[in-house]
């Protein structure tokens, strides 16, 4: 035995070093007809190991203070030795992470990637997908910026509309009266918190990932087709295969990235908003307070609903609706096949709606109310929810294709 | 499917066309970040017209020298007009802000990062500068077509002179009728000729937006670097998977 070898041996016996190994990456089979789409995972893990540590190397300079914290992420900015390309790291890797895994997402919808044996898994991802946006939103608070303030005002005044316990919940959340001191430093306790139990939950979507193995373009199951030695035929290692692929993947990626934090880390005013760059003050309410743009498909769904009763309550149902419908999704599609392939015309016309809907709203989140943004708004809202609301039926009555035994080119 | 989105992209086109209007003509500035003259020239009139009430509380004088390629000795002996002060310091006013807030009716804003608050930046402050007209209605005897109803008066009215501001009335599609403005027309001589007066708030536009974003040159100068780097890499990383890829069919 060889003196590695008996390193590696020693640990084995004391931990599955090598069975994790094997079973995660050498000896894990992914179909091997992955296309574009599904760089988007590896992606997601990159920037988010990318937010945690540009994340805690700000926080040796930040000061979750509201007197001093405007200055503080100036003197990152202008002091620290390339603070500069930590703080645009960060505040641009915000934003790529909510792209990434917003086409991540598509990816599952189009290829069926929520439908059994992987329910768990889908289910898994959204409550990660809440966890990122829960952070984010507090995340946005610490420059202490004017949209910093106004838009956690906003946000947390929503908590106010629940009847009855709102007043005493959203003051709970602030722990004061109004957004202060008090709610910028647990709101910075909290950001630092909650990316370590993102990376708990990513652990458990690897895990969930692994028992039932990835999907593919076909949505077919290539468990089903073994050969006598019980690998799948459509299967490869995804070390070293897909480890190669990625880095590729994560080299384009950084080239798109790198690009917008070295040449346009403002990102025409949506990474980082202009009226950021004034220091909160609670006796100044901006001409117009637009979340940051990946919450504004939502924001706009909030607006669309009028107020019923005296109460904008009904809005707040209706975007944590938006939400909380994706937890329902696997068992909302009754199509007999997985992938957009396979599925017929119906479904292809549905979630091509479904895209242009998300960014529409996403458009209209930005933008200040007019009557006439408005009604738009409820009609891409109603879209929004048809799309889930009618797929029991829709997806039933569709002309699927049939399904090839073995994944295709 | 392809029919569908072009319908839905076709119904948001005009409220993309409105967004697009509404607000105020900006002249481009035109600066140029790489003009250290024109810094320098910059940074001079800001001190003397500018930082005796505004301040620019995020920029120290040793950084300003450094990128302006003033020696610290010219700094010192031209720009720094306070007591006891030393070159690692921010350029901060001479005016007492509780004074300020009493004379002018609010805190008068720093200028550090003005040119990144304000939609246009450099456009907007180069514009603002140069909008200023008479208008008896207000305390400063000046008002501003960018800024209405600013609380600042035309600080730079002796080098550019002074200029009325022309409206006109148009009618909307509901039939109300609107002021809107049309030209300047000059009513005094400054001690700058109009092409002067532009150069020299083109300078003092350039340093104002060199200092929203002080490292704006080298990280577009560090991003060159990385952007060839990586594809490179890319290509590199191209042609290891394609290598290891072959055997997959």
């Amino acid at each position: 035995m060889s003196e590695k070898q008996s390193f590696i041996g020693w640990i084995d016996e004391r931990f599955p070093l090598t069975k994790v190994w094997n079973e995660h990456l050498a000896e894990y089979y992914a179909p091997k007809n992955f296309n574009f789409w599904y760089f988007f995972g590896s992606l997601a893990l990159l920037v988010l190991v990318n937010q945690i540590v540009t994340g805690i190397w700000l926080t040796m300079n930040y000061k979750p203070d509201a007197e001093l914290a405007f200055a503080s992420v100036e003197y990152i900015m202008r002091d620290v030795d390339y603070g500069w390309l930590l703080r645009y790291l960060h505040s641009t890797g915000a934003s790529a992470f909510f792209a990434v895994i917003y086409l991540h997402m598509f990816r599952g919808l189009m290829y069926g990637s929520y439908r059994k044996p992987r329910e768990l898994l889908w289910i898994i991802g959204v409550v990660i997908y809440l966890a990122m946006m829960a952070t984010a939103f507090m995340g946005y608070l610490l420059p202490w910026g004017q949209m910093s303030f106004w838009g956690a005002q906003v946000i947390v005044n929503l908590f106010a509309a629940v009847p009855v316990v709102g007043e005493d919940l959203s003051i709970w959340i602030r722990g004061d009266y109004v957004i202060s001191d008090a709610t910028l430093n647990r709101f910075f306790a909290l950001h630092f918190l909650l990316p370590f139990v993102l990376v708990g939950l990513v652990f458990l979507h690897i895990v969930a990932l692994h028992k039932v193995g990835s999907n593919n373009p076909d949505g077919i199951e290539i468990k089903k087709n073994k050969d006598e030695n019980g690998i799948p035929k459509d299967g490869i290692r995804f070390h070293p295969y897909y480890s190669v692929k990625d880095i590729m993947g994560v080299v384009g990626f950084l080239i798109i990235f790198l690009g917008i934090v070295f040449f346009a880390p403002d990102f025409f005013g949506l990474f980082l908003e202009a009226p950021n760059f004034e220091p909160a003050n609670p006796l100044k309410t901006p001409d117009h307070i637009a979340p940051v743009w990946y919450f504004t498909p939502f924001y706009a769904m909030l607006r669309a609903v009028p107020p019923m009763f005296g109460s904008q309550f009904p809005g707040v149902v209706v975007m944590f609706a938006a939400i909380l419908v994706l937890f329902f999704l696997p068992w909302l599609d009754k199509s007999p096949v997985k992938s957009v392939r396979y599925k017929g015309p119906i479904f292809k016309v549905a979630l091509a709606t479904f895209a242009v809907t998300f960014v529409v709203l996403a458009y209209l989140g930005l933008k200040p109310a007019s009557p006439l943004l408005t009604l738009l708004a409820q009609i891409f809202t109603a879209l929004y929810f048809a799309f889930f609301l009618l797929m029991p039926w829709y997806s039933k009555i569709d002309k699927t294709k049939p399904v090839p035994e073995r994944v295709t080119e | 499917m392809k029919k569908l989105i072009s319908i839905l992209l076709l119904s948001i086109m005009p409220v993309v066309g409105m967004a697009a209007g509404g607000s105020v003509h900006l002249e481009p500035a035109n600066n140029d970040l790489a003009d250290q003259a024109s810094l320098q020239r910059g940074v001079k009139y800001f001190v003397n017209y500018c930082q005796g009430c505004h301040s620019m509380q995020f920029v120290r004088y040793n950084q300003m020298a450094e990128a302006t390629g003033l020696t610290e000795d010219e700094v010192k002996d031209n720009l720094m007009f306070k007591e006891n002060e030393k070159l690692g310091m921010k350029m901060t006013s001479a005016i007492d802000a509780n004074d300020a807030a009493r004379w002018f009716g609010k805190a008068i804003p720093d200028l550090t990062l003005t040119a990144r608050l304000k939609h246009g930046g450099g456009d907007w402050i180069y514009t603002y500068l140069k909008s200023f007209y008479l208008d008896p209605s207000r305390p400063t005897g000046v008002n501003n077509t960018v800024f209405p109803d600013v609380g600042m008066p035309h600080i730079l009215g002796e080098l550019q002179g002074m200029q009325k501001a022309v409206f006109k009335t148009e009618t909307d599609a509901d039939g109300n009728e609107h002021k809107v403005f049309e030209k300047f027309e000059q009513v005094s001589e400054g001690k700058m000729s109009p092409e002067e007066y532009d150069n020299m708030v083109r300078d003092l536009t350039n340093y104002m937006v060199w200092a929203s974003e002080p490292m704006k040159l080298e990280r577009q100068r560090i991003g060159i670097y990385v952007m060839i780097f990586l594809s490179i890499l890319f290509v590199l990383a191209y042609l290891l998977k394609k290598e290891y890829w072959k055997d997959i069919h």
